[in-house]
């Protein structure tokens, strides 16, 4: 067949983001902007135990407060199916399973009135004695079955005990990153509408697809009955990922009592004991090494909490798996089930905290064997995965490692700390490395070619403000070849079909091997003269086949970090003048919005070298800081000059587009950069996240 | 949200007979902290009386000492050529707060007497003497990294997040106050109560007392002012350690000192025994060490703000230092 291109290809070029004036002049519709007639709004009454019953509701007097139309709770919610998600099993009895966890919803006709109504009603509780308190030696660890997402939860190659024995040079280190919220700008909002024997939801959702199968079965719909949309996302990291967050089953049995649609939308200091956040984790990294640097042995052990609810356990230490050589190598994780909020998906959840642990033993042993520790990787360098022995796919780590050094400036760099002093700033550079899993997952596809001449796609995608809709439209109008400007990309509707999510940097490999697809198989056809009737013509792809044909390799994005940063020798406060990250993604579709990702992820991942935590008080079971002034996210104060490059990646074992993902790897690593450049410039170790200024303070004096 | 009433006050008299003697009642300036509460059921007025329109907006030079209305807005008194002419310790201190946004909308008035940021306090689900009396302060064994080393008591260790309220405290600010029984002025430092074990007790002032103004007296000619603030991210974020200072240094000695501290106690903490200490003595950074520990001397930190101690010391030291240069 022969084929003639109307248009220059798109692919790598910077598109600005197709929906970018929609949003800008707030054309764009948010889950809680959707107008419906008849609209009512229902209220969270949350827990305000950690754990116990709920002996009594006074149901009678809530009713009578102005505007309210009804009240969920236990004795009058719909019976709904056990799905294994016990977050969402909810009114389904008098259990407390956590401090904030919804005992009754509140329904009113205005949201002021719900939520006066919701805050007024009075639940009586039989408390029992709680255990909200993490600590790396709980006595309740365990070693669970698997990890995140279905990892395994030991691996064990070679004798660690025996290596590290006869090692040269042993780094033996504790390190703890604190619980983190997600925090997207916009908040958790579901609105149902039941029409026509079908309920469409409207929500903030990471997973259309996804959400919309696991309420058609915990409500025991009819296939087909359960429609969820979710156009435009202002911002998840995870945290509007699958399983559905409470606001949406809320919603769908609030509609389904009242007969008229419902908004359950949450505020933001709901969002913390609702909706996710990212576990405390201990973790103990040992390091055996030749006087070289050469690394004999590896542990990396984990642990970190989940509650009563699900068993949901980080990732941490997978990341260890495959970073760096070593023959004896061995990883693990415990979980110890708490009377907290149920942790979630956190962006770079696992390669986020664990590379902290991992990238800063790297640096303590490059101290301890006096080798630069741009040069201490390198020589740990490997080309197959060192845990389970298989070849990458593509990993071009080394090449991240070197052009970083050399954009930062990185030679030269004199390896002694506490040295550099200027003015009220001790100054300090510091480096680590990233690699985050290159995942593709099954996704069906649809385009249509309409007799005026454009096509329009559809896929459940997400787009959450990555431009995801736009490199969707890049690559299906250079699959048709055609000019983006006649392709329309319809995504967020569960209506179109399996789809992965946006989650795990996987969205646009995965919906793109579709996409790209199915645009091959239409232009085929109407090369080959097939007639286009009114209607347009559509061709279907659906990946599940293809993608589990795929060769077994182990597939990564990688990347290295570079970080400088004063440290004010009397306060303690850190600043990041300089950050440098360079990444092996695979094909840059984009190099605009990617390189918007990449600020993204290294900006989120300076937020959470210096600033976020969520302070639970373990007496309550509660985030005491549940509110955007007292959880610090960074600024753009905070954010100096953010350097970003990639290095060429071509790796034809990854999916039709050649894609990657991006979206997480700019976090992985750049805390412990930032913290190993504290300790070159103090000469003070920061173990534990965040470093703020109360524990940088003791290291100028 | 309870349902409120709004009236927008047409002068001053109106304004304090709405609100005085009406415990249901609040003023509101820039809502910014009022409105906040409100939303979290921290405060459920039944009345709102927005004050706004008060003439009560400028910044005048009366015969030396100059006045600041009320409702002057943050970011107005900070841009004043008066201000940052005279008192750039009080420029400074109202930039470094909060954020653009903000700062057009909070009001001189709101400022000074802003609620504490202790999370217990804005939460209603939990224990707060300030909030309820008697049910007890969970932040003294909890939270309270960013909580009071000075002046605190067993009832409450809050502090006062104000920027604002700190650099007038350094320059002998009086306040201007209309209750029922007419205007007044006080010192800024005694509109203030002590915490002692009626934490939710916060002004001297009578209930429903409307701030009027402030005013300030002249400084001295050769007078160096400066404010220094810690926080935990760079921007928009409260004080964990705050210094304003005003300082005339004469042949080497310190001829005149007024220090004021933020974030450390229930109120701005003017420094006294070290101002003591300085007076008439060296201007030097030994000098400003030994004041500033004599001043936290009394300190009494709780487990996990010890290490405001060494910063307030520090932050003190370093502001001095650089005034004195
Ligand atoms: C996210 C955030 C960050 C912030 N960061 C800082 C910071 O870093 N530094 C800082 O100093 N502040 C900070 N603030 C606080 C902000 O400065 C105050 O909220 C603001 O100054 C209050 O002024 P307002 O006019 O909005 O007061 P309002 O909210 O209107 O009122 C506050 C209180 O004062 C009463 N009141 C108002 N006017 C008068 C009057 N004339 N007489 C008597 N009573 C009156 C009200 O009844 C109410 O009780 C921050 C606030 C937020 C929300
Ligand atoms: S410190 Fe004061 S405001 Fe905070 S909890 Fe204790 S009593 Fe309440």
């Amino acid at each position: 067949m022969t084929r003639t291109w109307q248009a220059a290809p798109s692919v790598g070029h910077p598109l600005t983001r197709v929906e970018g004036l929609d949003k800008v002049t707030g054309r764009a519709r948010y889950a809680a902007d959707i107008a419906l007639p008849g609209l009512v709004y229902g209220w969270v009454v949350p827990a305000t135990i950690p754990r116990g019953r709920v002996i009594g509701i006074d149901v009678a007097a809530t009713l009578a407060m102005p505007g309210v139309l009804a009240v969920l709770h236990p004795h009058n919610a719909p019976r709904l199916a056990d799905i294994g998600e016990g977050t969402l099993a909810l009114f389904q009895n008098d259990r407390v399973a956590h401090r904030g966890a919804p005992v009754a919803l509140v329904i009113a006709d205005t949201p002021e009135r719900a939520r006066e109504a919701a805050e007024r009603t009075a639940v009586d509780y039989l408390p029992e004695p709680h255990d909200a308190d993490f600590r790396p030696d709980h006595p309740g660890l365990y070693t669970p079955d698997h990890v995140n997402p279905n990892n395994a939860t030991t691996t064990d190659k070679g004798d660690v005990d025996a290596a590290i024995a006869g090692a040269a040079v042993v780094v033996d280190r504790e390190y703890r990153t604190p619980a983190q919220h997600n925090n997207a700008m916009e908040p958790h909002s579901a609105t149902a509408v039941w029409a026509d024997d079908r309920v469409t939801l409207y929500t903030s959702t990471q997973y259309a697809y996804t959400v919309a199968q696991s309420l058609t079965r915990l409500f025991g719909l009819a296939p087909g009955t359960m429609r969820v949309v979710s156009e435009h996302i202002g911002g998840g990291f995870g945290n509007k990922g699958a399983p559905a967050r409470p606001d949406a089953a809320l919603a769908v049995m609030a509609a389904t009592l009242v007969g008229r649609p419902v908004r359950v939308t949450l505020t933001r200091p709901q969002l913390y004991p609702l909706t996710g956040y990212r576990t405390p984790t201990a973790q103990r990294v040992r390091l055996g090494a030749d006087e070289d640097g050469r690394l004999v042995a590896l542990e990396h052990r984990a642990a970190s909490q989940t509650s009563r609810l699900v068993e949901f356990t980080e990732q941490t230490a997978i990341y260890s798996r495959a970073m760096y050589a070593a023959d004896n190598l061995r990883t693990s994780h415990r979980v110890v089930a708490l009377d907290v909020p149920t942790p979630r998906w956190m962006r770079a959840p696992g390669e986020a905290p664990g590379s902290f642990g991992l990238e800063s033993a790297m640096d303590e042993l490059a101290e301890a064997c006096g080798v630069d520790p741009v040069e201490l990787r390198l020589r740990n360098d490997t080309q197959a995965e060192p845990a389970s022995g298989l070849p990458f796919s593509s990993r071009r780590l080394a090449e991240c490692l070197r052009e970083g050094a050399r954009r930062f400036g990185w030679a030269g760099r004199d390896p002694r700390p506490a040295g550099r002093r200027d003015g009220r700033w001790w100054r300090g550079t510091g480096m680590a490395g990233a690699h985050y899993p290159a995942r593709t997952a099954p996704t069906t596809a649809h385009v249509t070619a309409l007799r005026s001449g454009d096509y329009v796609v559809r896929v459940a995608a997400t787009d959450l403000g990555t431009g995801a809709r736009t490199a969707l439209t890049q690559l299906a109008a250079d699959a048709l070849e055609v000019p983006v400007t006649t392709v329309r990309v319809l995504i967020g509707d569960s209506d179109f079909g399996p789809a992965h999510g946006a989650g795990g940097s996987m969205g646009t490999a995965s919906w793109g091997w579709p996409v790209v697809t199915a645009c091959h198989d239409l232009a085929h056809r109407l090369a080959s003269g097939e007639p286009l009737p009114p209607e347009g013509l559509t061709s279907t792809f659906d990946s599940t086949d293809a993608v589990g044909a795929r060769r077994d390799l182990s597939r990564y994005a990688f990347g290295a970090h570079f970080a400088e940063v004063a440290v004010d020798v009397s306060t303690g406060e850190v600043r990041v003048p300089r950050l440098t990250g360079v990444y092996a993604v695979g094909r840059v579709v984009n190099p605009l919005t990617a390189r918007s990702q990449l600020l993204g992820g290294m900006t989120m991942g300076l937020s959470c070298a210096l600033l976020e935590e969520s302070m639970m008080d373990a007496r309550f079971g509660g985030f005491v800081n549940h509110n955007l002034a007292d959880y610090h996210v960074a600024t753009n104060a905070d954010v100096g000059e953010l350097d970003v490059a990639f290095v060429d990646d071509p790796d034809d074992e990854l999916n039709p587009s050649g894609v990657k993902g991006l979206g997480e790897i700019g976090i992985v690593g750049v805390p412990a950069a930032i913290a190993n450049a504290v300790w070159h410039a103090t000469g003070v170790r920061q173990r534990e996240l965040p470093i703020g200024p109360a524990r940088a303070i003791t290291s100028g004096q | 949200m309870r349902e409120f009433s709004y009236a927008r006050a047409r002068d001053v008299d109106a304004a304090v007979s709405l609100v005085a003697d009406n415990p249901g009642a609040r003023y509101l300036g820039g809502g910014t902290n009022l409105v906040d509460l409100m939303k979290l059921g921290i405060e459920r007025p039944e009345l709102l009386v927005d004050v706004t329109g008060l003439p009560l907006d400028e910044v005048v030079d009366d015969g030396g000492r100059l006045r600041i209305g009320a409702l002057v807005r943050n970011s107005d008194l900070a841009a004043h050529p008066l201000v940052r002419e005279r008192y750039p310790v009080l420029s400074q201190a109202v930039l470094n707060g909060a954020s653009g946004q903000l700062r057009n909308v909070a009001t001189t008035g709101g400022n000074l007497v802003q609620r504490t940021r202790c999370g217990y306090f804005t939460d209603p689900t939990m224990p707060c003497n300030k909030r309820m009396p008697g049910s007890g302060c969970p932040a003294i064994e909890g939270e309270h990294h960013n909580l009071a080393i000075l002046g605190a008591s067993d009832h409450c260790v809050a502090t006062h997040p104000s920027d604002l309220a700190v650099a007038l405290s350094a320059l002998d600010a009086r306040v201007g106050v209309q209750d029922l029984a007419g205007p007044h002025e006080l010192p800024l430092e005694d509109l203030y109560r002590p915490v002692g074990d009626r934490p939710d007790l916060e002004l001297t002032v009578r209930d429903g007392a409307l701030l009027t103004g402030v005013s300030l007296p002249p400084l001295p000619a050769g007078t160096r002012t400066g404010y220094r603030k810690v926080r935990e991210r760079a921007s928009y974020a409260f004080a964990i350690g705050a210094v304003a200072a005003v300082l005339v240094v004469a042949d080497g000695m310190v001829s005149d000192v007024r220090i004021a501290l933020g974030a450390v106690a229930s109120h701005p903490w003017r420094a006294r025994i070290a101002e003591r200490e300085l007076r008439g003595g060296p201007a030097t950074a030994e000098a400003f060490e030994a004041a500033a520990v004599a001043e936290l001397d009394a300190a009494r930190p709780l487990r996990d703000n010890a290490y405001k101690v060494p910063l307030t010391r520090d932050l003190v030291v370093a502001v001095l230092t650089e005034l004195a240069r």
